[in-house]
Order: C-alpha cells, then sequence, then structure tokens
C-alpha cells in the first residue's frame, strides 16, 4: 500500500486548475491589429469606427473584426501582418491628422477573458517587431545642477549677510569619485561664524566643515553619498517621467519604458519602424520660463496687426488657442525650479510649485508689485526637425515655445506657491509638463534596434515549432523508455509547462526569444527531475524490493539528488535574475521559475499520480517501467 | 527499454590521469584559441551597426558588399543569414554618422543591388552597452561560483567535493569559449545565456553524482575511496545518460528548426552538455579524489565524549 496525503492531491489540483485558467489566454494566441486613438485621448465612437471600418472595405482591406476597447481606442484585427500594414497605409492616407495610428498585436481568446483580466504573455519586441532604444542619463550632470543651485544660493545668502567671499568652486570630498562639495573662500579676516549663520538655511542639509587658511577662512558643504544618490534617482525618475509622457503622446499600444541598471532607461515602442521621428520626439530638451503678462496692451490687436509692443512677446495660449502677450523679462526658469506636484488642495485641485532661493527672490519682488495682474509659464522644447531640401535631409534645431499656464497672481509670495483654478486632470497633466521642463537632466542614445515585423514573426515561428517538436520528440521517448511511468512523465512535463505558462502571463513577463530557450531548457531540467526518480525505481526493483516499496524508495532517495542539484542551478538563476540585465535577465526569470515548477511537478505531481495508479492495489506483481 | 541492462561496472577512476591529459590539452588549445583567433564578438559587445535584410531572390552577397563600399563603409561584413534570400550585415561604429542618416544609406545601397530588397532589422548599439555587459557578467560569474563553492560545502561538509564542483564549472564554459573561438561563430548575449544554462546543468550532473557519493560512503565507509567513486558514477551512468539524450534532442531541434537567430544558442547548449557529462566524472568527481576525500570528510566520527552527555 502507498500513501499520500489528501491535501496534496487537493493543493496539486487547484494549482494546477489556476494555472491552466492562467494559461488558456495564451492557446488562442494573438493578431496583429491597427490601433487607432484620438490625439486627445477622446474615446473613438461607434459611428467613427463604422465610418473607419467602411473606408477599409471599400479599399480592400481585409480584416477579421473591430472594436472599441475598454480605453476608447479603436482596435482592428487582421489576419496576417501584411494586411495589418496595408490597412494601417490605407488608414493613415485619409486619417493621419485625426488618429494617431499604431501597430499592435490584440489577444485572439475569446472576449470573456479580456472581461476577466486574463490576457496572454504579451510578445517581446524580437518577436513581434518595433523599436528599442537605450538612453543614458548623465547622472554626472545632475549632481553638477545641485551643485551649481546650492553655489547661486550660497553667494546670494552671503551678499545678502554682506560677507565678501573670493570664490566659490566645486570640490570632491574623501570617498567620492565626483565633484559633491561646494567648497566657499571667504576674503581674509571675514566673520566665519556669521557666514556660517547666514549659510544655515540655504546649504540645509549639507555637511559643512570649516578650515582657514592663510588666503582667508574656507567652507566645505558637502552633500552626503545618499544625498547624491538621491540627486542621481530624482533624475532618473524625472527622465523617466519625461519620457513616459512623450511616448503617451506617440499613441503607441503597450509602450515599455523601464530603468535599466544604474543610469539607463530602455524604451521599447512596440510597432513603431520610424526611429527618426520618434527619437526626434523623445530626445526634446525642454526649459520653463514664468513671465509677467503685459496688462497695458490687448494681446488680440497685437496678434491681428502683427505689432507687438517692444520688450513684449506674443504668444497663443495651448489650451484656448487666444494670444497671449508676455513680458521679455523672466521672472524664473525651469533650472530654478525645484518641484512641482498635482495636489488637492483647499479650493480644488492645486500644482504646488517650489523653486530655488534666487528665483523665490525675484518672485517675491515681482508679486509685490503684481497682486491681481496675470503670469504665464512658457514650456520652450527645442526638437530636431528634418525636412528634404532639394533632394536632401536636412536636420535643424526647432524652438518650439507655448504658453501652457496663465494665471492671476492671488498674493504675494516667493519661492513656495500654488496654481489653482484646474480640474485634477489639468493639475496633473501641468505638472507633468513643469516637471518636465525643470531641472533638464541630459539625456542620449546609446542604443538602437528596429526589428521588422516579418522578421519578428519568422522568429516567433522558428522558435515555438522548434518547442513544439524537440517537446514532442521528448515525450514519445520518454513513453517508449519508462512505459507507463513514461506517459506519467509526460503528463508531468506538459503540466510543467502550463504552469510555467501561467506564472509567465501572471506576472506580465512578455515572452522573447531567451524566454523560449529557457523554457526549453526547463524541459530538460523537470526531465533531469523524473529520470533520477524512475531510474531509482528500477535499481530498487533490481535489487529484488517489491514493487510498491521500489516506488516509495524511488521517491524518497532520489529526492536528496533532485533537491541538491535544483538548489545549485537555482542558486546561478536567482545570480542571473539579480544581475542581468535584457536577454539575460528574461532567461533567467524563466529558468529560475521553471526550476521551482519542475520540482513541484516532479516531486509532487508525479508521486500523486504513481501513488493514485499503483497505491491501492494489494499486491502489484509487476512495475511497467 | 535500457540502455544498460545490468549494472555496469566501468573503472573510471583508473584511467583518470589519461584524461586529466586530454582535459589538459583541450584547455589549453581552447585559451590558445581565445587569445590568438579570439571571439567573434556580435554587435551587443562591441557596438556598431547590425543589420537583416531580405531579397526577393538569391542574394548576391559580394555586389551588397561592393556597394556598401562604395557608400563610404570600411570593413564590411556581409553574410547569409538563415536562408540564401536573407542576409546580415555588419557595420563598425560610426559614431560621426548620425543614426537615421547611416539607416538610409545602407537602405540605398540595398536597394541599389535589388529594389526589392528590405531592410528588415537595423540595430545601433553604442560601444558602453558592451562594456557594462562584460563586468555584470563578470560578478554575476564571481557570485554564482561563490555561492555554488558556499553551498556544497554546506550540504556535503567538505569543500574538497566543492572545489571539484567549481573546476569542472570552470571547465565547461571555456571548452565553449575555445569552440566559439575556434569556429568564429558570432558570439552572441544568446551564448551567454546558454553558456550560463550549461553550467547550471554541469552542476546538476556534478551534484547528482555527488548525492550518490555521500549515500554510497555512508553504507561503507572501509571501501577506498576511488572504488566508492566508481560505485557512485556507474549507479548514476544510465541516468546521466538517459537525461543527456533527452536533453539534447530538444537543442538538436532547437540547431535545425530554430532558425539562425538561435544557432549561436543551441550550438554553445550542445557543446556544453557533452562537455559537462565528461567533466561531472573527470573534473568534480576526480579532483574531490586527489584532494584525498574520504569518508571522514562528508561523515565525520561523532566523539564519543558527545555521547556521554546523552541522558
Amino acid at each position: 500500500m502507498l500513501e499520500y496525503a489528501r491535501w496534496k492531491y487537493i493543493l496539486i489540483a487547484a494549482v494546477l486548475l489556476v494555472a491552466l485558467i492562467f494559461a488558456l489566454p495564451n492557446v488562442f494566441g494573438s493578431a496583429p491589429a491597427l490601433q487607432l486613438a484620438h490625439k486627445d485621448h477622446s474615446p473613438v465612437t461607434a459611428s467613427e469606427a463604422a465610418s473607419i471600418a467602411d473606408y477599409l472595405r471599400q479599399h480592400g482591406v481585409r480584416f477579421d473584426k473591430d472594436y472599441v476597447d475598454s480605453s476608447g481606442r479603436l482596435m482592428v484585427q487582421f489576419a496576417s501582418v501584411p494586411d495589418q500594414l496595408q490597412g494601417r497605409d490605407v488608414v493613415d492616407a485619409k486619417y493621419q491628422g485625426t488618429y494617431i495610428s499604431a501597430l499592435s498585436f490584440v489577444p485572439k481568446a475569446p472576449a470573456i477573458f479580456r472581461a476577466a483580466g486574463l490576457k496572454p504573455m504579451p510578445l517581446g519586441l524580437d518577436l513581434r517587431g518595433g523599436l528599442d532604444l537605450l538612453y543614458q542619463v548623465d547622472i554626472k550632470s545632475a549632481v553638477r545642477q545641485m551643485l551649481q543651485n546650492y553655489s547661486q544660493d550660497a553667494g546670494r545668502a552671503l551678499a545678502a549677510a554682506k560677507i565678501p567671499v573670493r570664490n566659490i568652486t566645486f570640490t570632491t570630498t574623501s570617498g567620492s569619485t565626483l565633484p559633491n562639495a561646494i567648497q566657499i573662500a571667504l576674503a581674509p579676516g571675514a566673520d566665519l561664524a556669521a557666514a556660517q549663520k547666514a549659510l544655515a538655511s540655504p546649504l540645509q542639509g549639507l555637511t559643512i566643515t570649516t578650515q582657514s587658511s592663510s588666503a582667508g577662512p574656507q567652507l566645505v558643504a558637502a552633500m552626503s553619498a545618499a544625498q547624491v544618490r538621491q540627486r542621481e534617482d530624482y533624475a532618473i525618475e524625472q527622465s523617466l517621467t519625461i519620457l513616459r509622457n512623450r511616448v503617451n503622446q506617440l499613441g503607441v499600444s503597450e509602450p515599455i519604458v523601464q530603468r535599466q541598471g544604474l543610469d539607463r532607461i530602455d524604451v521599447q515602442l512596440p510597432g513603431i519602424q520610424n526611429a527618426a521621428e520618434v527619437k526626434n520626439l523623445l530626445g526634446q530638451t525642454a526649459n520653463l520660463e514664468f513671465r509677467l503678462n503685459d496688462t497695458t496692451a490687448n494681446a488680440l490687436e497685437a496678434a491681428q496687426s502683427g505689432n507687438v509692443p517692444l520688450g513684449d512677446k506674443l504668444y497663443t495660449h495651448t489650451e484656448s488657442g487666444l494670444p497671449v502677450l508676455l513680458k521679455r523679462e523672466i521672472i524664473a526658469t525651469g533650472d530654478q525650479l525645484t518641484n512641482a506636484i498635482a495636489n488637492q488642495g483647499q479650493q480644488g485641485p492645486e500644482v504646488d510649485v517650489t523653486l530655488n532661493s534666487k528665483a523665490g527672490d525675484n518672485m517675491l519682488r515681482a508679486t509685490r508689485q503684481n497682486v491681481g495682474k496675470q503670469m504665464g509659464v512658457v514650456l520652450i522644447e527645442e526638437e530636431q526637425q528634418t525636412s528634404t531640401v532639394n533632394g536632401k535631409k536636412v536636420t535643424r534645431e526647432v524652438r518650439n515655445e507655448r504658453v501652457i499656464n496663465d494665471a492671476t497672481i492671488q498674493g504675494v509670495f516667493s519661492d513656495r506657491f500654488s496654481i489653482t483654478g484646474l480640474s485634477m486632470g489639468e493639475a496633473r497633466d501641468l505638472a507633468v509638463l513643469l516637471r518636465s521642463g525643470s531641472l533638464p537632466t541630459p539625456i542620449f542614445p546609446i542604443g538602437e534596434q528596429v526589428i521588422g515585423p516579418s522578421l519578428g514573426t519568422e522568429n516567433i515561428k522558428m522558435g515555438i515549432s522548434a518547442l513544439i517538436i524537440g517537446m514532442a520528440a521528448v515525450l514519445i521517448f520518454m513513453a517508449i523508455y519508462y512505459k507507463v511511468f513514461g506517459l506519467v512523465a509526460d503528463l508531468v512535463l506538459v503540466a510543467n509547462v502550463v504552469l510555467l505558462t501561467a506564472l509567465l502571463s501572471m506576472m506580465g513577463a512578455s515572452l522573447s526569444l531567451p524566454g523560449i530557450a529557457g523554457i526549453i531548457l526547463t524541459v530538460g531540467i523537470a526531465v533531469d527531475a523524473n529520470v533520477l526518480i524512475y531510474e531509482r525505481i528500477r535499481e530498487e526493483i533490481r535489487k529484488g524490493v517489491s514493487p510498491q516499496a521500489a516506488i516509495r524508495a524511488g521517491f524518497e532517495k532520489a529526492f536528496s539528488a533532485i533537491a541538491d542539484s535544483n538548489v545549485t542551478t537555482l542558486i546561478a538563476g536567482i545570480v542571473l535574475w539579480v544581475f542581468g540585465t535584457g536577454a539575460i535577465r528574461g532567461f533567467a526569470v524563466v529558468l529560475t521559475l521553471g526550476i521551482v515548477t519542475s520540482m513541484f511537478t516532479s516531486l509532487m505531481g508525479s508521486r500523486a499520480l504513481v501513488t493514485l495508479m499503483y497505491g491501492r492495489k494489494r499486491k502489484v506483481a509487476r512495475l511497467p517501467i | 527499454m535500457e540502455f544498460f541492462s545490468h549494472q555496469t561496472d566501468f573503472k573510471f577512476m583508473a584511467t583518470r590521469h589519461v584524461w586529466y591529459g586530454l582535459s589538459a590539452i583541450l584547455m589549453v588549445a581552447s585559451i590558445v584559441m581565445l587569445f590568438t583567433r579570439g571571439l567573434n564578438l556580435a554587435i551587443d559587445f562591441t557596438g556598431g551597426v547590425s543589420a537583416q535584410a531580405t531579397f526577393p531572390v538569391t542574394a548576391d552577397l559580394g555586389a551588397v558588399r561592393r556597394q556598401l563600399v562604395a557608400s563610404g563603409f570600411s570593413n564590411v561584413q556581409v553574410q547569409n543569414f538563415g536562408s540564401s534570400r536573407n542576409i546580415a550585415i555588419r557595420l563598425p561604429p560610426e559614431p560621426k554618422l548620425n543614426q537615421d542618416v547611416l539607416r538610409e544609406r545602407v537602405e540605398a545601397a540595398l536597394k541599389a543591388v535589388n529594389p526589392g530588397a528590405t531592410l528588415q532589422q537595423l540595430a545601433v548599439v553604442g560601444p558602453e552597452v558592451g562594456s557594462e555587459l562584460e563586468t555584470s557578467a563578470g560578478w554575476a560569474l564571481f557570485f554564482t561560483l561563490v555561492l555554488i563553492f558556499a553551498y556544497i560545502a554546506f550540504r556535503f561538509h567538505t569543500w574538497r567535493l566543492s572545489l571539484g564542483a567549481i573546476l569542472a564549472v570552470m571547465h565547461d564554459p571555456i571548452l565553449v569559449l575555445g569552440w566559439f573561438a575556434a569556429s568564429q561563430t558570432s558570439f552572441d548575449l544568446a551564448v551567454v545565456a546558454a553558456i550560463l544554462a550549461v553550467i547550471g546543468y554541469s552542476l546538476n550532473d556534478t551534484v547528482v553524482v555527488f548525492d550518490r557519493i555521500r549515500e554510497r560512503f555512508e553504507g561503507n565507509r572501509r571501501l577506498p575511496p576511488n572504488v566508492v567513486l566508481d560505485q557512485s558514477i556507474n549507479q548514476t551512468l544510465s541516468r546521466t545518460i538517459m537525461t543527456k539524450v533527452v536533453t539534447s534532442i530538444v537543442v538538436v531541434a532547437l540547431l535545425i528548426l530554430g532558425g539562425p537567430v538561435l544557432k549561436g544558442f543551441s550550438e554553445a547548449l550542445l557543446i556544453g552538455i557533452l562537455a559537462g557529462t565528461y567533466s561531472s566524472i573527470y573534473i568534480s568527481s576526480a579532483v574531490a579524489l586527489e584532494c584525498g576525500l574520504t569518508a571522514e570528510h562528508i561523515f565525520p566520527t561523532v566523539k564519543k565524549t558527545a555521547l556521554d552527555h546523552l541522558p
């Protein structure tokens, strides 16, 4: 008699059932699709959808179905990639200005899966085609900007306290490889104590040390390692926000913008093939200017006559489209803005803005004299535009300036103020725009990969057919070699692949070529576990042990070999998961999860099945192994 | 079906010195190959431009190469990729060229050879990415080795087996690297993943043999260590062969059907699996034997005095 606890049967059945549900959407696969969205993200209406569908049919484009998804985008599903590309060209020819079109993939699973939030693994860029950009964030300059701000603030505070300064320089304290401190050299005979007092507020949080030299007393204000790291993280977070914001403007389906390693950002844009356009949009640097409105002149008149008063500049408000006249004098710029967050204030949604002390002083002076007047915020974006002149491509820098906010000054304020009178959505958008124009940290592309959609299709076909054929060959071979026990192993192997697929789908991991390779390797590991058990059972039988005792001994004695060998491989998998990036990480994730699922299915699943088959019988004469 | 109808009794340890020689020759050859020919590093490591294109008819590699050189590129590599209609192009890094200009020039050169040619993929990678990969892969390898050494020493109570396992683990990737240097197969990130998997497989194998050594020593403390090792390897032999055959089936399917993208990956795996089988016998176990492994190391005799304290 063999026994196996009932709770283990229940556990195995439950796990497999859940896994089956999560893995099922993958069986249906994905279909190429065209995604159409309005530029302002307003939902596509049913009548608009119908007219696009008619237009496609008129032009002989074959498509399977079309529907408006939960985000209000129109999805047109095609049977093949060539159909999809044709569809995009046809739609773009007529609707380019109205809709943002993007190539994407949609799950073919019935709508009920979509409603339940069950999705197949999205395909990686290598399998579906698209654009992969790798950006380097210049975190060194992010720290330098911060030091620049500190030294300006320190200089102003000392000047205000009438303490003579010789110079302020950047310096590197011990333990740091890059400049992380400012060194303030005071004039000989300057009052060091008074200087320390004056600097307490602008240099708050920095570690200040003093030293005296023959040339005069000196102060060194250093950022701690934690502060430097915080600043670097801020720079990366800010760049991530900016890139995400701009990627969203592209209307790409399922874009990935993620941090990679210490100072890299990986941008994956499925379905995009035109790198030039995208890089221009993503590579923009932005700045902000806070300026007063000219209330003495009429902006509408100036816009119509073209006579802009001296010292003014004419803009168009982004939201209202109305002309705005702003004075040329700049109160504050983006590099002086240290924070902008959307908040729910007492008077409704608002954006809380923090400036550095120099801009705060300017702001104080400006607002004191202009309460009740208006102040505008200009967002300046530099972009590269490529145009064709005489058959040659010419790239030039274009400065794009627009007023993103124009508000009445309600009272006197300096370095902290709020912009009110917005909806929550507007506040969030404005905060993102303000941040994107604040202290811009330079980013530059260091890697770029464009993968054609058909190359992707070939890759996936080959990879998956290799997987299926390899698996089938293994299943047949196992059944021949171990007979009935081989069939048990086959079931266990299939369960393992289902379990692994379910886990990867739950995690939202995308399926890439290294991932497929990882699945294939996992099959090898799962086979090994079963082989260890069955060889052990055979050994016991050879020793003359009764069949049921052989089964029990086989599982028990194989356990230490399976556990130890898998744990060592698991160590390698986890180290790769932690240290690896990109392809290696993708592979490590699958390998690590695969080891865990194969231990579960081989040790528990296989034993449960064998016990079910041979456990109840009083006597088993011979094992078909 | 069984590979061996009865328990085999090969005297593995008796011939170990011959195999040390073979290992030494292969290792030296691999290292020499690595230093003289070097690896054919893919764009992932070197930085540069890699492109893939499809032609409507058989691609004329010479014409493509000439056209690219005419367009001002130097050091151009053009190869077939999977089929006679698909080609892969490699260009050295062109830091002075705007990436979009680059794409246009490559595309123009292809169209000049055949107007129906389409550029399927173009990747531009800066050299920084590669250097970072090297350091992170290096650290990954180092930490893997340290952790594995510790784990085996903990589970088997002796550094002798740890050392054997670590040497075997280093042996296999060096052979794979040697093969890649000799054959000049493109060495890309997928191959790195494969080598890491080879390390995993090799370890798997080694530890399975160790597990049996531990079990044999427990029952037969009096037997000479080389006999125990021979028995352990023989008893796990059918498992070793079976697992390798099955894994190789999958890898061969990958090699034949997986397409050119997975060629390097599957090649590395196949060689690594063969090397791993051999090294788990002649490196990991034999090294432990050379270090004087005995039953005492795995199962230290419980001192009598300790028992006296028991009630």
